[in-house]
């Protein structure tokens, strides 16, 4: 398991390779990439900025993969997130898993990102023509988390 | 008994600091406790009042009105995550 909160981009395509190698019993790599879009109610957006909590943010990310660990069998998971000013098109997050087969790595993936969302403290200060404003959190993420059922991240 | 308090994002903007020191003050033992006692201080501490969404941590993880507070504790208040 692998979590890096970092300014910095990656390469998606070495970090999916880096999945799997060196381990032939892996079968499947799901992963999920991303990026900073443009438009966002209504407003162009021309960068934005990501703070975060240093030390809970890697915290919350551990827990939420030792929580997906535990309910697919997931070989090897790579998280990555940006965090600083970005502009649209740039990535911003990077969630890969492998696994025996796809059915894991799919639903794993899927788990990792939608608990991100809702559980890892970072915020997002989008800059438009009108000014810089926080970005607001949005029901349908925890909607999104609350389909996986009852779970418990702060063992 | 003394904690860390810290603020992030549009909170900490709205009460122009980004944390604090705090001597607990008797009968203020738990998460929501300390929100109130924090929002009565009035003016821009009312954005950590009632009707406004505000999530707590405590030591690094997130945490419920009802958590216990104890000396040396962490516990950082901050909007709704939107990460991703």
């Amino acid at each position: 398991m692998l979590v890096s909160v970092q300014e910095a981009d990656f390469d998606p395509g070495a970090e999916i390779v880096g999945l799997s190698a060196g381990d032939p019993d892996v079968g499947a790599v799901a992963s999920f990439v991303g990026l900073v879009r443009r438009g966002n109610v209504g407003a162009e957006v021309s960068a934005m900025t990501l703070e975060h909590y240093p030390g809970m943010t890697e915290r919350a990310l551990h827990d939420i993969v030792t929580e997906a660990s535990g309910r697919w069998q997931c070989d090897h998971v790579r998280v990555i997130h940006r965090f600083g000013r970005l502009c649209p098109g740039d990535r911003i997050v990077f969630v890969g898993v492998a696994s025996r087969h796809r059915g894991d790595a799919f639903a794993a993936c899927e788990f990792i990102m939608d608990y991100l969302k809702t559980r890892a403290p970072f915020w997002k200060r989008e800059e438009t023509p009108e000014g810089a404003r926080w970005v607001d959190a949005r029901e349908s993420d925890d909607t999104a988390a609350l389909r996986w059922g009852e779970l418990d991240l702060r063992r | 008994m003394t904690i860390k308090i810290l603020y992030f994002a549009a909170l900490r903007d709205a009460l122009g600091t980004s944390g604090e020191s705090l001597a607990l003050p008797p009968g203020v033992t738990s998460i929501g406790a300390l929100q109130r006692f924090l929002a009565e201080r009035g003016e821009s501490w009312q954005a950590l009042g009632p009707g406004h969404n505000v999530r707590a941590a405590r030591n690094q993880r997130m945490a419920d009105a009802g958590e216990t507070i104890t000396a040396g504790d962490e516990i950082a208040f901050f909007p709704p995550v939107t990460g991703g």
